[in-house]
C-alpha cells in the first residue's frame, strides 16, 4: 500500500470513529440528565410533596400539591381548546386537496410551531390578561393551546396521509359521502398516529414554563377558579431553583423528577402506540 | 327513452349538503391557524406602539435599559441572544452532524432507530429542567473548572477575559448547544436518508472510502436539508427562554468576554414582564418580543424552505 492509500484509510477510520463518539456523547448527555434528576429527585420526593401546600419562603417542609393540580388544570383546559381545533384543521389539510390554501396553512403552522413560547405567552397576555385585568389559569391555557394547535394540526395531517387511498375510495365507491368517509374510515384508520401526535403535543406543552410566567403567574395557595392566578409545576421549578433556600432546591428537584416522569411516560407510551403501526380496520 | 331520462338527472354531480357544510367547517378550523398567526403579529404590533413611536429605530441600537428613567434600548439583549445562540451552534452543529452521519450512514437501522428515539427524548425534556440541571451542575463546573482553565490559557483573547462567575454567556451557550443538538440531528439524519442509494454506490465503486463517499458525495447532496436543520436549531436557540434565563447572568449590558454575565431577549421578558409597571415599560418588553418574533420567523422560514426543497427531492432509503 502506498502512503496516500494508508492516509486515506486512516482518515476514514478516524472520522467514522469520531461520528460514533459524537453519537455516544450526545446520548450520554440524556442519561446524565436523567441520572442526576433521579438521584437528586428521588431523595427529595416525599409524601407531603404531593399533599401539602408550599410553606412561606425559607421554611422547611410543605409540598406542591397546588402546582400539580394547577398544571393538570391549565394543561387540561389547553388540550380541550387546542386538540379539537388542531385535529379538524389537520383533517382539512389532508382530506380536502386545496392546492392554494393548504400549503399556506401548512407553512404557517410550521412557523407557529417554531415560535418561541415566550412570544406566544405575550399573545395570551394581550388577549386575556389585559382585558380581564388579571393573571389567570385561563390565560395560561390559551397560551398553551396556541402552542398545541399547530402541533396537532401537522401530526393529524401527517398520519391521515399514511392511510391508503384505496380505503377512502372503497368507502366512496360504496356510496358514502365524503364526510362520512372521513369520519368512519380515514380517521379511525389513522387514529393511532393521530393519538400519538396528540399525546406528544400535550407532553410538550405540559413542560412549558415561559408562557405561564405572565399569564397563569404563580400561586402559593389553592387556586379558586380559572380566572385566578394558578401555580404550575414548571413555574414552581423555576422559582424554587433560583431561590436561596436549600429546602426549596430540594423541592425543585422533586418537582423536576415528577415533571420529567410525566413527559417520559407520555413519550414512551406514544411510541408504543405508534409501534403497532397504522390501524387498518380488518374483518 | 330511459337513457335520455338518465342523462337528465346527473345524480353523480350533486354534492350532498352535509359534505358542503363539513368542508366549510374544516376550512374554518384550518383558517384559524392562519388567523392565530395574524393575531399574533397584530397584538405584538399594537401593544408595542408607544415605545415604537417614542424611540423609533433607535430602540434597536441603543444600549441603555433603564426602566426607572424610562429609557429603553434593545441592543444588549439582541447582542446576548445572537452571541449565545451562535456559540451554541458552533458546538451543536459538529456534534449533531457527526451523530446524524453515524445514525444515517453507519449504524444498522434497528440501532439507528433506537438511538434516534433517545435523541428525541432529549428534545422532549422541558426547558426549565435543562435550567434546573444547569444551575446545579453546569454552573458550578464552569465556575470552578472550565472557565478558570479558559481564562488561564486563553486569557489573552478578549473572549476569555475577566473573572469567571459561571453565570454568563458561555454557560448559556453550553445549555443551548445541548438543547439544539436533537433538532440538528433529526432533520440532518432525514436529509441524509433521503439521498438516493446510487449516489453512495457510485462513489464507492469509484474506489472512495466510506468516509469519502459520505463527506464528498452524500453530505453535499443533502446540504440544503442539513443547512435547514442548522437554521431550525438556531431559531430554537434564539427563542429559548427558561434555561437561558436561569444561567445567563441577567446583566443588561454588552461584554466582549464570554465569561461575563449577559442577557437575552427572551430572558428579559421572562424576568421583568410580570413586574413591569407603568405603560411604556411593558410595551417596551412587548417590542422586544416583536424583535424576537421577527428574528425567529426569518430564520424559521429559511429553514422550512430548505427542508422542503431537500425532502421532496430524493427517494427515501429507509
Amino acid at each position: 500500500m502506498n502512503a496516500r492509500l494508508i492516509w486515506r484509510k486512516s482518515v476514514n477510520m478516524l472520522m467514522l470513529t469520531l461520528t460514533g463518539v459524537f453519537t455516544v456523547l450526545t446520548i450520554s448527555i440524556l442519561f446524565l440528565i436523567l441520572g442526576r434528576l433521579i438521584y437528586n429527585g428521588a431523595s427529595s420526593l416525599d409524601w407531603s410533596f404531593f399533599t401539602q401546600l408550599p410553606l412561606a419562603s425559607g421554611e422547611t417542609g410543605g409540598g406542591m400539591a397546588n402546582a400539580i393540580l394547577g398544571s393538570f388544570e391549565i394543561v387540561g383546559l389547553a388540550a380541550a381548546m387546542g386538540i379539537p381545533v388542531g385535529f379538524v384543521a389537520g383533517i382539512y389539510l389532508s382530506e380536502y386537496e386545496d392546492k392554494r390554501f393548504a400549503p399556506a396553512v401548512r407553512f404557517v403552522a410550521d412557523l407557529l410551531n417554531g415560535m418561541p413560547s415566550i412570544v406566544v405567552g405575550l399573545l395570551a397576555w394581550s388577549l386575556i390578561v389585559v382585558p380581564m385585568k388579571g393573571f389567570s389559569a385561563l390565560a395560561g391555557s390559551v397560551a398553551l393551546a396556541v402552542m398545541l394547535i399547530p402541533i396537532v394540526t401537522r401530526q393529524t395531517e401527517q398520519f391521515l396521509r399514511e392511510v391508503p387511498r384505496a380505503l377512502r375510495e372503497g368507502a366512496l365507491a360504496l356510496g358514502a359521502s365524503k364526510w362520512r368517509m372521513i369520519v368512519t374510515v380515514a380517521v379511525p384508520a389513522g387514529s393511532k398516529g393521530i393519538l400519538t401526535g396528540m399525546i406528544l403535543g400535550v407532553a410538550r406543552i405540559s413542560g412549558e414554563a415561559a408562557p405561564l410566567l405572565f399569564t397563569a403567574l404563580n400561586n402559593q395557595f389553592w387556586s379558586t377558579g380559572i380566572a385566578q392566578p394558578t401555580a404550575s409545576l414548571p413555574v414552581m421549578i423555576y422559582t424554587h431553583a433560583l431561590s436561596p433556600y436549600d429546602d426549596w432546591h430540594r423541592q425543585a428537584w422533586a418537582a423536576g423528577l415528577v415533571l420529567i416522569g410525566f413527559v417520559l411516560l407520555a413519550n414512551i407510551s406514544a411510541r408504543l402506540v405508534l409501534a403497532r403501526g397504522i390501524s387498518v380496520p380488518r374483518g | 327513452m330511459a337513457t335520455v331520462a338518465a342523462v337528465q338527472v346527473p345524480v353523480t354531480k350533486r354534492t350532498p349538503t352535509g359534505d358542503i357544510v363539513a368542508r366549510w367547517v374544516a376550512f374554518a378550523f384550518a383558517a384559524s391557524v392562519l388567523l392565530l398567526a395574524l393575531l399574533l403579529v397584530h397584538e405584538l404590533w399594537v401593544r408595542s406602539a408607544e415605545p415604537r413611536h417614542k424611540f423609533g429605530w433607535a430602540f434597536l441600537t441603543s444600549t441603555k435599559w433603564n426602566p426607572v428613567t424610562e429609557e429603553f434600548g434593545a441592543l444588549p439583549f439582541i447582542y446576548g441572544t445572537l452571541v449565545t445562540s451562535f456559540v451554541a451552534m458552533l458546538i451543536s452543529v459538529p456534534l449533531g452532524l457527526g451523530s446524524a452521519i453515524f445514525l444515517a450512514e453507519l449504524a444498522p437501522p434497528k440501532i439507528s432507530n433506537a438511538l434516534t428515539f433517545l435523541i428525541e427524548l432529549l428534545a422532549a425534556i422541558p426547558s426549565v429542567i435543562y435550567g434546573l440541571i444547569a444551575v446545579f451542575t453546569l454552573v458550578p463546573l464552569m465556575r470552578t473548572t472550565v472557565e478558570p482553565f479558559l481564562n488561564d490559557n486563553f486569557g489573552f483573547l478578549p473572549l476569555f477575559k475577566g473573572t469567571p462567575f459561571g453565570l454568563d454567556y458561555l454557560s448559556a451557550s453550553m445549555v443551548l448547544s445541548v438543547m439544539t443538538i436533537p433538532f440538528v440531528i433529526s432533520v440532518s439524519r432525514e436529509s441524509l436518508l433521503a439521498v438516493p442509494r446510487e449516489q453512495r454506490e457510485a462513489a464507492l465503486a469509484l474506489g472512495a472510502t466510506r468516509w469519502e463517499s459520505t463527506w464528498q458525495v452524500v453530505v453535499p447532496y443533502a446540504k440544503l436539508g442539513i443547512l435547514g436543520s442548522v437554521f431550525l436549531g438556531l431559531a430554537r436557540a434564539l427563542g429559548e427562554t427558561m434555561a437561558v434565563t436561569m444561567v445567563v447572568g441577567n446583566d443588561p449590558s454588552i461584554h466582549t468576554s464570554l465569561l461575563a454575565p449577559g442577557y437575552s431577549i427572551a430572558a428579559v421578558i421572562a424576568n421583568e414582564f410580570s413586574e413591569a409597571t407603568g405603560k411604556i415599560y411593558p410595551a417596551a418588553l412587548v417590542e422586544l418580543g416583536l424583535v424576537l418574533f421577527c428574528l425567529t420567523i426569518v430564520i424559521n422560514a429559511l429553514a422550512r424552505l430548505m427542508i422542503l426543497a431537500t425532502t421532496s427531492k430524493g427517494s427515501k432509503r429507509a
